[in-house]
């Protein structure tokens, strides 16, 4: 049962990340495209509790940034007048979970701007771009892995429960969409689409290019467990006792694919998480200014803002407890996996 | 910066013989006096194509060619102004028709061969002729006839043109005179193009210049030595250049070129941005960084304003409609937040810009250009009375529609390799989104882009940038004219298109063709105001010239013009004691 607890704590984790990241318009205090000209690449600010008077605050409080005279991208913090952090305030309009029209966020300032993780080239609010990113990049992954896998299940089933000449010409083509270099087959899609897509669109382009070119691993996974639950006792003697092709499938076969089915998907994801942000940070995938994790880092291949501003690294740092989390499910998957077979054949004795 | 530099170049120098050198009539150069020896390292954004300025097309060729060759007549590139170069003196006819040009004598090539008016005449016979397709010919035809070329006597030359042309000797800045003792063979053979070549052998190549071909390393380096026969000296009459050598170090991105002159590989640094230009500045080890301040590059937004005629799609004749409509263009114009842009993109080491004129250009510029301030009230008005109105959605949002009711959409092109126009772009998309319209950003690989907005013609909208290469209104006069193939909202046409181009052609070819400074200044600046008023490119920006060297190079002052940090190569040395950069 250790397995079990771990597999939830896994899920829980992904849970409350991935609500945090569903819910972007509500935690992020700004719209993510909106620009504040007066302060680019302002570094981020910090939560203080005791005032430069040594008096202490209950309610935290930040101190305004201004730029110093002259600079165009040094700050000095103006400690006169400290910014009390407001809770669930009204803000920009941002539509919750993609629809419901909403105007509160979970904090701001009521006078000035809050930058917890400073702003880009364009003063652009960097936590809500991180927040608002991640929707796009793990509905990416998201969308994706599932339609990898239903490409794969549907082509796997097929060629493990007929076999014969369509299971070889199935898997020979397996074969070589595995064999395709797949980054530079996504840039050459890409170059033969239309030169102006609109974010949505180019959204949806990627997803489904992504999720069409990896569907052979996962086909080659479910047709070896097909073939061999199809010679399974207890489905030889289904058939025995007159089980028709479908209902074998439905439910002696199908449910043997799903543990398969579940431990890819926690791979998958992550992985076209990883392809989203590598188009995006090459700037193929989603355009400016719509934010999504790689075009949020794609600033970074120059190598000023490399050495000048630490702060613009901080989006790839939050993104290693996705990536964290993604992991530690799949092992435990399989973990759950290993354990299910070994009971399974000890009760079956 | 920019003045102290012209107190340090002083007045123009004329050359008298020095009977103490030789009788070569050697160019005394003003200005400090530097030390002999040492080799100087630069990058260069990437190979050359060639050596041969009759193929040269490229800025990585004419960088080198610069420094191999010479023009009879030189613009100063600090100054601006014309000085003596290879022509010891000349003379223009009160007719403004004839120039006479007196060579300097004893002067040689970098091989040793002397030059005589032979070089001269066989240079402009293969500039002008049309087999040879050299990119300098258009410059030598005036109003449609070639200038013809004479020679008085071994060091006299005559220059004929058949209309005056107001640019004068500037004319001949640029051209350099080739050695005919090597290229007459190849251009009787008809293989000028395949002369001069990267690979081509050390002693069969020659110029006038202050370095002469030494080594090429494929894909690394570029090495030239000192032209011992060099005919300029200082004012102690040490025969220039200082340096031994020079080395180009092929460098195709400009962040290499950062890391490699930070570590001290390169010992200057130009065509910098703003952003690697202030992570140099912080942390000055053993160099200085410079900021020239305004130059002659012009960033701008221009629409498609091609007429395919029946081929034109349905969706592009409805943009044109939006396109061409001139308070379209001006409500784009007024919308534009250009301080904004010179703070973003260029941390303010720049200019906002309202014309073509940039702020470097000082003696051509139209002081009376209208500036009007960035205001959304102003180009909601324009937009208004063009017939454009606003449909608001459910957050406030409001979309743009014209007056067929159609929503204003539409992309803008910019190269995927200039991060600056990337970003001038993703400002502009935000101002024109408060008034309603949906505009896309493309980047585009930028010989695509080329192609797209000179070629196929197929886009919407795109930015782009120019740098003149002189302050004379010649410089552009591709960009000018509707028949240029840089006027780029619709190049290369048959007739000017609307009447205000024509408007225009007419006054560039009138001022081509004045005497005086001031009655060409007077149609150029008709010229700037119709464009201003019509807006077919609408002006954003101008970048500031930033360099840098180390601190042990002497005679280092950048330019605004191009080459910025090598216009005085000759004068460049390495102060005492610094045996630098022998790797």
């Amino acid at each position: 049962m250790r397995v079990r607890r771990v597999l939830t704590r896994w899920l829980v984790t992904l849970g409350v990340l991935h609500g945090i990241v569903g819910f972007a318009g509500f935690f992020a205090p700004y719209d993510p495209v909106e620009q504040d000209r007066k302060s680019p690449y302002l570094p981020p600010m910090r939560f203080h509790l005791i005032d430069g008077q040594g008096h202490f605050h209950a309610r935290p409080f930040v101190y305004a940034l201004k730029l110093r005279e002259g600079s165009f991208d040094r700050y000095v913090e103006n400690t006169t007048e400290p910014q009390p952090v407001r809770f669930f305030m009204k803000g920009a309009h941002y539509r919750l979970l993609g629809f419901l029209p909403c105007r509160r966020h979970l904090f701001g300032l009521e006078n000035t701007r809050i930058y917890l993780l400073g702003t880009d080239a364009y003063g652009r609010d960097q936590l809500s771009r991180l927040l608002f990113g991640g929707q796009v990049s793990l509905l990416a992954g998201l969308l994706g892995a599932g339609i990898t896998l239903s490409i794969g299940l549907c082509i796997g089933a097929v060629a493990g429960s007929f076999g014969g000449w369509r299971d070889s010409l199935l898997m020979r083509l397996a074969e070589l969409f595995m064999a395709l270099p797949w980054l530079y087959v996504l840039f050459a899609i890409r170059a033969f689409l239309p030169l102006a897509v609109s974010p949505l669109r180019a959204f949806f382009l990627i997803i489904t290019v992504i999720g069409i070119v990896g569907w052979a691993r996962p086909a080659r996974l479910v047709r070896g467990v097909v073939l061999s639950a199809k010679e399974r006792d207890f489905v030889r003697a289904a058939r025995g006792f007159g089980a028709t092709h479908g209902y074998l499938f439905r439910r002696h076969i199908l449910p043997e694919t799903s543990s398969v089915l579940l431990t890819q998907a926690a791979i998958l994801i992550p992985q076209y998480v990883l392809a989203e942000m590598t188009l995006s940070f090459l700037g193929l995938g989603v355009p400016e200014p719509v934010p999504s994790w790689g075009n949020l880092l794609s600033s970074l291949q120059q190598y000023s803002v490399l050495v000048s501003y630490w702060w613009i690294y901080l989006p790839a740092l939050a993104m290693v407890p996705f990536f964290l989390g993604y992991l530690g499910l799949a092992s435990s998957l399989q973990e759950r996996g290993a354990a299910y077979k070994i009971e399974s054949r000890i009760w079956g004795i | 910066m920019l003045l102290s530099l012209f107190v340090f170049v002083g007045p123009p120098a004329i050359a008298f013989p020095q009977e103490k050198i030789t009788k070569e009539e050697l160019l005394v150069l003003p200005g400090e006096v530097g030390r002999p020896g040492g080799r100087l390292v630069v990058s260069l954004r990437g190979e050359p194509k060639t050596l041969n300025p009759l193929i040269a097309a490229d800025a990585r060729s004419r960088e080198v060619i610069g420094v191999m060759q010479a023009d009879l007549v030189h613009i100063n590139r600090a100054r601006q102004q014309t000085e003596p170069a290879l022509a010891k003196s000349w003379k223009i006819s009160p007719d403004g028709l004839s120039y006479t040009i007196v060579l300097r004598q004893g002067l040689k090539f970098s091989d040793g061969q002397p030059l005589d008016a032979d070089d001269v005449l066989f240079t402009f016979r293969v500039y002008l002729d049309e087999n040879v397709h050299a990119p300098q010919r258009d410059l030598l035809i005036v109003s449609g006839k070639p200038i013809t070329v004479r020679k008085a006597d071994a060091h006299t030359v005559v220059f004929q043109l058949a209309k005056t042309y107001g640019v004068g000797e500037r004319l001949f800045d640029g051209l350099a005179i080739l050695p005919r003792h090597l290229l007459e063979k190849p251009y009787q053979e008809g293989k000028l193009g395949q002369s001069g070549s990267l690979a081509t052998a050390a002693d069969q190549w020659a110029g006038l210049g202050p370095f002469r071909l030494k080594e090429y390393v494929a894909g690394q380096r570029l090495v030239l030595e000192r032209n011992p026969y060099y005919w300029k000296s200082d004012a102690q009459g040490n025969r220039l250049p200082y340096v031994d050598e020079l080395v180009f170090l092929f460098v195709p991105n400009a962040d290499a070129q950062v890391l490699k002159f930070q570590s001290g590989e390169t010992d200057m640094i130009s065509q910098l941005g703003a952003e690697n230009f202030s992570v140099l500045s912080r942390q000055q080890r053993g160099y200085t960084m410079t900021d020239a301040g305004p130059g002659l590059e012009y960033n701008f937004l221009f629409f498609n304003l091609n007429d395919a005629g029946e081929k034109t799609s349905p969706e592009m004749q409805r943009k044109q409609k939006w396109f061409r409509e001139v308070k379209f263009r001006q409500a784009v114009s007024a919308a534009v937040d250009r301080e904004a842009i010179v703070r973003l993109v260029y941390q303010g080491r720049g200019a906002a810009l309202w014309g073509l004129v940039a702020p470097g250009n000082r003696r051509w510029g139209n002081e009376k250009l209208p500036h009007p301030a960035w205001s959304f009230e102003r180009a909601r008005a324009l937009l208004k009375e063009a017939g454009f109105s606003w449909s608001n959605g459910p957050n406030g949002e409001s979309t743009l529609l014209d007056s067929d009711g159609k929503p204003v959409e539409f992309s803008i092109l910019t190269s995927s390799s200039n991060a600056d126009r990337a970003k001038m772009a993703a400002l502009m998309q935000d101002d024109l989104k408060q008034l309603g319209m949906r505009v896309q950003v493309v980047p585009l690989e930028s010989r695509s882009l080329l192609d797209r907005v000179t070629q196929s013609r197929d886009y919407d909208a795109c930015i782009m940038g120019i740098a003149s290469y002189d302050a004379d209104p010649n410089s552009d006069i591709s960009v000018w004219l509707s028949s240029g193939g840089l006027h780029l909202w619709n190049p290369s046409q048959a007739h000017p298109a609307t009447p205000w181009e024509a408007e225009i052609d007419r006054l560039i070819e009138e001022q081509m063709s004045a005497r005086t400074f001031e009655q060409r200044k007077k149609l150029y600046d008709r010229a700037q105001e119709i464009l201003a008023e019509n807006q077919p490119m609408i002006f954003l920006a101008s970048p500031n010239i930033l360099a840098g060297a180390k601190n042990s190079i002497g005679n280092f002052r950048p330019a605004v013009l191009e080459p910025y940090v090598l216009w005085n190569v000759e004068q460049l040395y390495l102060k005492n004691g610094t045996e630098n950069a022998t790797r």
